[in-house]
């Protein structure tokens, strides 16, 4: 059905340029012989979007297909098609709120389902002609464009209703999927008009406005998530429960150190267990191909590889640390320049310097990646929880040696990701496109990486080493910053090298540092860029993970050092920054900062800005007697834009404070000669039910453009932490995990 | 070889290798796949089920073990806690990526069954098996208090 729908679309894809308007809908379309087309670009920089046609879209039950987002049943169910994956932030929801707002739909009828694969109707605008999600992108680059292609949908139906009962569209209103004519008394539903509005030759639609915020009856209303049932009764469909005719399940023996490859496989013991039906080399090792897991699981067990070492990664994590810090002693490729540090170091009354220890973290999602993949006569058919689809398109089409046209992509939700599946050479998609080679045309493969796989199969955020010092005038203000950082890049090799890498700098490396907000006249941010061959990602919120830690903990070390209060120094440095001074006002003020706490109890905050969302957040922490620590609460004020769904936006934060929690105080993966130490959840160690702290999120009332809310929770939460560990214990905490320093 | 159990309330006979987990077994063989996998080694919880009304880590236990006994899965869910638990998860919007929570409800309905009142100690305990990688983990305690005070309503 989603194939029917896809191609249902092809002869009407095309847009029109037109002059860039963001608020108007823009006619010109109405003149394009296919019917009505709207085709509109909000602004220089970003790609034009096409809506496709109306008038001859239609889909195989009937429906009316307005544009590429919307599918109107002739059912009364109103299909968005979301080209982004829900993998846990909501955002099936949230965008499904943004076209049911201005289509003036009841949220009753409103169904979500992945769109399939297309560069050219589905891309994220914030990355160029590419489908996927990150960078908490979706509803920021989504807003305009899902509000114009419900605007149209409405216009469409209206144009429909006053066709059919012969009336002027003037005299019409929506209201909960229901159109009415109040001077005829007639009315009908969105079901009802389906058929007759794609059966209309041409649109009459004049025009389309898009609402007034002030007459939102949806966005920033708390509407359940589309996903909440099936999420609780079991019926939810990840990557690892499709179930296809003929199906065999694989899985991969992969090298013991990065970079090994195989030299010799014996397969007779692991062919000799029941199940197994083939081994397989392929790129990344040897994979066992059975009629079921545990078959394959015991399989990969039997298999006997000999792996050849002499090009793999030899170095530890000590080793790596040792030459990190050697960097640090020598000036690298500048990432911001203001005034002349050294001087105003030279000056300054009094100097405090600090560095700082961040570890590989795996994002250990708790679906482990996998996928299903079929090659046959016509090409290459997908299933997964897909966050980077045309780039996934384009890389199992080479591995497949099809055109990306010939590669479907069913996008399923995720369970989670955390970055993790959106990866450049599309990692487990390959794997299991080269599986599919080597079997019968037409059999289905899923491929399953098991949690040892994942825990030790790289691409994680990468190991940091980050060394400050500042210098403060004889009134504690601070006159000179200097940051340096010490790790890999994680676009090293890629495409994205290209965008990402100005003058030798990853922005990713140094986002959260290169533009600390605070107002300090000499500041110097420098890079090394390490080569070591671990492969690395994004992982949640990317560089600030590591850049709000060691700039948050240190403007703390300052404020200490200065002699004042922490939110009281950093208000004075945020004149500049209204939206980081609001934030932190709010959390301040919610949390009962400066007043007094229980014996043992104490404060801290953090505040960031990542993703064009501004956080802050006060921790309070009680100290055991045994010196371990326990979060009891967290305030968390955030500033998103238009908040769409303020339940999500709490949910975000929430989740986006566990999860940035159990990063800071447990999570790292360590290497022994190369060789992962961690396997599975008892070693590599994530937050649990009883170290969750209580949560209280307020979200700042604005009309500023949505930004996205599932990273900028994770930054602030370490830091403020710290700090809080710092004012009980008067104890820095400068290497993560927390585990390292103390009994947490 | 086979296997024979009751599997929601129904007999059930599977040809599978009795070493193999209940969860893969479940899974691929009966056909259910509302139970997840996360981890194999009972350390996640996502696998959870309730064999003969005990939560159970379905990873980690031999499916030739459960012959003869009863076994229940997310699908199988009835009764007074399990409809309590079900609706607070609703009401109080716990979920985010849905991948551990069959886990979690499977945990939380047990929990409600042997304790209908739990205090924050109870639920730690019977909770702490079961991760949450999206952290759920405030909206699952205050779902658990929600839904006992349902079942006494
Ligand atoms: S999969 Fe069984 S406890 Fe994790
Ligand atoms: S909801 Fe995603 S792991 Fe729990």
């Amino acid at each position: 059905m989603l194939k029917d729908f896809a191609k249902g679309f092809e002869a009407n894809d095309f847009g029109v340029e037109t002059k860039p308007s963001r608020r108007r809908f823009l006619q010109g379309g109405a003149a394009v012989a296919a019917g009505l087309t709207i085709g509109f670009h909000w602004n220089a920089g970003m790609p034009k979007v096409a809506l496709a046609a109306a008038g001859t879209g239609t889909d195989s039950a009937g429906g009316f297909v307005p544009n590429a987002f919307i599918r109107v049943g002739t059912d009364n169910t109103v299909t968005v098609l979301s080209k982004h994956l829900e993998m846990g932030q909501g955002v099936y929801t949230g965008l499904a709120t943004i076209v049911a707002e201005e289509l003036d739909a009841d949220w009753s009828q409103i169904r979500v389902e992945g769109a399939p694969a297309d560069a050219a109707r589905y891309n994220n605008t914030a990355f160029g002609p590419v489908q996927g999600t990150g960078g908490s992108s979706s509803i920021a680059n989504s807003y305009d464009q899902l509000r114009m292609a419900g605007a149209t949908a409405r216009a469409l139906l209206v144009d429909a209703a006053a066709v059919d009962w012969n009336v002027d569209r003037g005299g019409i209103t929506v209201e909960k999927g229901v159109v009415s004519h109040a001077a005829s008394g007639k009315s009908a539903t969105f079901g009802d008009l389906a058929a007759k509005a794609a059966a209309m030759p041409a649109s009459v639609a004049s025009t389309v406005t898009v609402k007034d915020p002030s007459k939102f009856t949806l966005i920033g209303t708390s509407v359940p998530r589309v996903d909440g049932k099936s999420k609780t009764n079991g019926t939810a469909q990840f990557a690892l429960d499709v179930v296809l005719p003929g199906m065999v399940t694989a899985v991969i023996a992969r090298p013991p150190v990065f970079g090994g490859t195989v030299k010799a496989v014996d397969d007779k013991a692991a062919l000799a267990v029941p199940g197994v039906v083939k081994v397989v080399q392929v790129p990344s090792g040897v994979a066992v191909v059975a009629t079921n897991f545990w078959a394959a699981k015991k399989g990969r067990e039997a298999l006997a590889v000999e792996w050849d070492r002499s090009k793999a990664e030899t170095r530890g994590s000590a080793e790596l640390l040792a030459e990190y810090k050697a960097l640090a002693e020598k000036p690298g490729l500048p990432a911001r320049k203001d005034g002349d540090v050294a001087k105003a170091l030279a000056g300054a009354a009094k100097t405090v310097t600090a560095s700082f220890e961040f570890p590989y973290l795996a994002h250990a999602p708790m679906e482990p990646l996998d996928c299903v993949v079929r090659l046959d006569q016509t090409g290459c058919e997908i299933w997964a929880g897909d966050q980077f689809q045309t780039i996934d398109q384009g890389n199992a089409a080479a591995a497949a040696g099809l055109k990306p046209d010939q590669v479907r992509i069913n996008t399923l939700m995720a369970g989670g990701s955390f970055g993790r599946r959106a990866n450049i050479v599309s990692d487990y998609i390959v794997e299991a496109v080269h599986i599919a080679k080597a079997l019968d045309k037409g059999t289905p493969v899923k491929l399953v990486w098991t949690r040892e796989d994942d825990i030790q199969g790289g691409r994680y955020r990468p190991m940091y080493h980050h060394t400050l010092t500042a210098g403060l005038d004889a009134s504690g203000k601070p006159v000179a910053w200097q940051h340096r950082i010490v790790g890999q890049s994680i676009v090293d090799g890629t495409p994205f090298e290209a965008v990402m890498v100005k003058d030798g700098v990853d922005g990713t490396s140094v986002e959260g540092a290169s533009n600390l907000p605070y107002d300090i006249p000499n500041m110097l941010v420098d890079l090394h860029t390490t080569k070591v061959g671990v492969p690395v990602l994004w992982w949640r919120a990317v560089g600030s993970t590591h850049t709000a830690y060691s700039t948050e903990v240190f403007v703390d070390e300052l404020a200490h050092a200065a002699g004042k209060d922490p939110v009281e120094f950093r208000r004075a440095m945020l004149t500049h920054h209204p939206r980081h001074l609001a934030v932190l006002n709010l959390a301040a003020e919610k949390a009962g900062w400066g007043k007094p706490l229980a014996e043992g109890k104490a404060r801290g905050v953090a505040v960031h800005e990542s993703f064009s969302t501004f956080v802050a957040q006060v921790a309070e922490v009680t100290m055991r007697p045994d010196g371990s620590v326990k979060v009891d609460r967290v305030v968390c004020a955030v500033d998103c834009g238009v908040a769409i769904n303020p339940d999500v936006i709490r949910a975000q934060m929430e989740g986006g404070i566990g999860f940035g929690l159990g990063g800071v105080m447990y999570g790292e993966v360590t290497l022994d000669k190369g060789k992962v130490e961690q396997s599975n959840f008892h070693d590599y160690r994530v937050l649990r039910i009883e170290e969750m702290p209580a949560v209280e999120v307020h979200i700042v009332q604005s009309n500023a453009a949505p930004t996205g809310v599932g990273e900028p929770g994770v930054p602030p939460i370490g830091p403020a932490v710290a700090n809080a560990v710092f004012a009980a214990t008067g104890r820095r905490i400068r290497n993560l995990p927390f585990t390292r320093d103390m009994n947490v | 070889m086979a296997v024979s159990f009751k599997l929601n309330g129904k007999p059930v006979t599977l040809e599978v290798d009795p070493e193999m987990p209940l969860l893969w077994a479940v899974r691929e063989f009966a056909g259910l796949t509302g139970t997840k996998f996360g981890c194999g080694m009972a350390q996640c919880g996502a696998c959870t089920m309730h064999v003969e009304g005990q939560p159970t880590r379905s990873c980690s236990m031999a499916v030739g073990d459960v012959e003869g006994q009863s076994v229940t899965t997310i699908e199988g869910l009835s009764g007074k806690a399990a409809t309590a638990v079900q609706a607070a998860w609703e009401n109080i919007q716990v979920p985010q990526c849905g991948y551990c929570q069959s886990g979690q409800i499977m945990s939380a309905v047990a929990l409600l069954e042997q304790t209908p009142k739990p205090n924050d100690e109870d639920i730690n305990a019977a909770m702490s098996g079961n991760i949450c990688r999206c952290a759920t983990y405030v909206r699952i305690r205050a779902a658990i208090h929600s839904a006992s005070d349902m079942m006494e309503g």
